[in-house]
């Protein structure tokens, strides 16, 4: 009997549990109302472009730099959050200090505040009249309404994704393994960059992936400001709402399912990263 | 044994000698500075300046300002899709979870990748697929037009983009709970006589009730300060479709600053309530939310 249900195909395990069907089916429903449907819509509508006219609207110069701007702020801000990501955890995790778990709480600040919120802000403050724009501008810095605000504005919203993907990985590392590293000889330098950094590193860049992918879609935080000039600081998210204000729906639509596309590439790989230190960490960390 | 053990001095661990496991007191301090100083300048100052700028002409300005009848209707506007997108992904989030975690099912880890979809999705593109299905120049268009049905530029428009944007939030807090709870619980009840339902109301629920709760608090956050999605398919009608971070949009780019921060500080109080009560939830409930953080 065991011998015969293990090797039938069956769609799923026999359970005691009831309410499989009704569960499964409103999940089924509402995902594909809410999610499939919609976003099938968009790739069936960029479908209908044809290849060539596709390609047309995506080469387009004004596109092009959209893209290039959206992705490239997005790397650097990830950057910049992946190195004081790493620093914060570290320091949130090993060492006390008074205000810890309020700043350990306000880590969390950019999931919670509204973006267009954190876009005033910033722009308040980095504006050439604001707190911080006041101060670098006899430096000849300029950060508001610049590609450099977009990273500041990324910078604010991806934070809290290295940290929290680097924090519980670091609070699991054995104390052990430091001691062996020093009972061997190493000095803390070393121990720290050669047998601690490289166990948190598929996290590092878990949380990497996870800030650069929220970056390079993001538009309420950085449309305030990023001056939004064509061309220099014009990031894709907005260029789709432009081309929608002037019924361009072709180009919205092409431009939209370029970076649907790469989203789902950096999907991948984040999956693939995280299967790959599961497998090289699955015992110990 | 004994006498061995107290006669050989242990080291004591003196305040002077480094243990081999930590950094210098000057590394520490380091670290320490350079990572509030981070704190500090990208989280608080930002948050600061909220209420800095709001209350910059007084409070007697900032009072009129949030007395304005848009504003007023833009809270009213909020309040509605929250009131409405919340359950409904509450309900959606609660099934998939049971689906998913009590069940072996083929394609499940396909089912919970196409769940956590819409966080990999830009703001933008979560309201322009609305947009391409309903607007006037699609399939749909013609129809709805004839028939009178508003859904872009009106309030469907706008809890679709909400619930589309907050889809993953329950499930994804549940999911992982529930995975962990097993399903031994569920099954005593079941053998004792009790129905379907009555597992669920008296055993699972009561299980999962703080994490229910986390998702619900972080899926509520996002649904009221949504702004890339809604942005797209509200159509900015003033007093009729703009949620509160529209209308805190519209304000500022009128050059009315401190009524744009005005408006902000609203939102902002509503950030720090959520991140008070999820750290309570944190604190109180380490063991019942399954909280990302955690693994």
């Amino acid at each position: 009997m065991a011998f015969r249900s293990s090797t039938r195909w069956r769609f799923r395990q026999p359970s005691v549990i009831p309410g499989f069907g009704l569960a499964l089916g409103v999940t089924l429903t509402w995902l594909t109302l809410i999610v499939l449907i919609p976003l099938s819509g968009l790739i069936w509508r960029s479908s209908g472009l044809g290849w060539s006219n596709f390609m047309a609207l995506v080469l387009d110069e004004r596109t092009v730099n959209a893209l290039t701007i959206s992705f490239g702020t997005a790397f650097i801000a990830a950057v910049v959050n992946l190195f004081f990501g790493v620093v914060l955890a570290w320091v949130l995790v090993r060492y006390r200090f008074p205000g810890k778990r309020v700043i350990d709480a306000m880590v969390d600040l950019p999931f919670a505040l509204p973006t267009a919120v954190a876009g005033i802000a910033l722009t308040a403050l980095y504006a050439p009249n604001g707190w911080i724009g006041s101060l670098l501008e006899p430096l000849g810095i300029k950060v508001a309404f610049t590609p450099a605000g977009i990273v500041v504005a990324l910078v604010f919203v991806g934070l809290p994704f290295v940290v929290r993907t680097v924090q519980p990985i670091m609070e699991e590392i054995d104390k052990e393994v430091e001691e062996a590293a020093a009972t061997l000889g190493a000095n803390r330098y070393q121990t720290i960059s050669r047998v601690l950094l490289p166990g948190l590193l598929p996290a590092g860049l878990t949380g990497f992936a996870l800030a650069f992918a929220r970056g390079v879609g993001e538009y309420g935080s950085v449309i305030f400001i990023a001056g939004n000039l064509p061309y220099v600081s014009e990031i894709a998210p907005l260029l789709i709402i432009i081309r929608l204000e002037e019924f361009n729906y072709p180009a919205a639509t092409a431009i939209a399912t370029v970076m649907l596309f790469l989203s789902f590439i950096m999907l991948l790989i984040i999956n693939t990263i995280q299967s790959w230190s599961r497998r090289r960490y699955s015992n110990g960390a | 044994m004994a006498l061995d053990s107290s006669s050989v001095p242990t080291a004591a661990p003196s305040k002077l000698v480094k243990a081999a496991t930590s950094e210098t007191r000057i590394a520490r301090l380091t670290l320490i500075v350079v990572a509030l100083g981070f704190v500090v300048l990208f989280l608080l100052l930002p948050l600061a300046t909220v209420f800095i700028e709001a209350f910059r002409n007084g409070p007697v300005e900032f009072a009129t300002t949030l007395r304005d009848p848009e504003t007023f209707s833009a809270i009213r506007l909020t309040l509605i899709v929250a009131a409405i997108a919340v359950p409904l992904n509450l309900v959606f989030g609660v099934a998939a979870a049971w689906a998913i975690a009590k069940f072996e099912f083929k394609g499940k880890a396909f089912l919970t990748t196409l769940i956590d979809l819409p966080f990999s999705v830009s703001p933008v593109i979560s309201g322009l697929v609305f947009v391409l299905l309903f607007g006037a120049n699609s399939a749909l268009g013609p129809f709805l037009q004839k028939y009178g049905i508003h859904i872009l530029f009106a309030v469907p428009g706008l809890v679709l983009a909400t619930v589309f944007v907050t889809f993953p939030f329950v499930a994804r807090e549940l999911i992982p709970l529930m995975q962990e709870q097993g399903t031994s619980d569920e099954e005593a009840a079941l053998s004792l006589g009790a129905t379907g339902w009555q597992t669920f109301w008296h055993v699972t629920l009561p299980n999962i009730k703080w994490g229910l709760l986390y998702g619900v608090l972080l899926c509520n956050a996002r649904a009221m300060g949504e702004f890339g999605a809604v942005s797209v398919v509200s159509g900015h009608i003033r007093g009729q479709t703009n949620t509160m971070p529209l209308q805190v949009e519209i304000l500022y780019n009128e050059y009315n600053f401190v009524a744009a921060f005005a408006v902000a500080t609203v939102l902002a109080l509503l950030a720090l309530v959520t991140l008070v009560l999820k750290t309570a939830l944190e604190l109180r409930y380490s063991d019942e939310i399954a909280a990302s953080r955690r693994h």
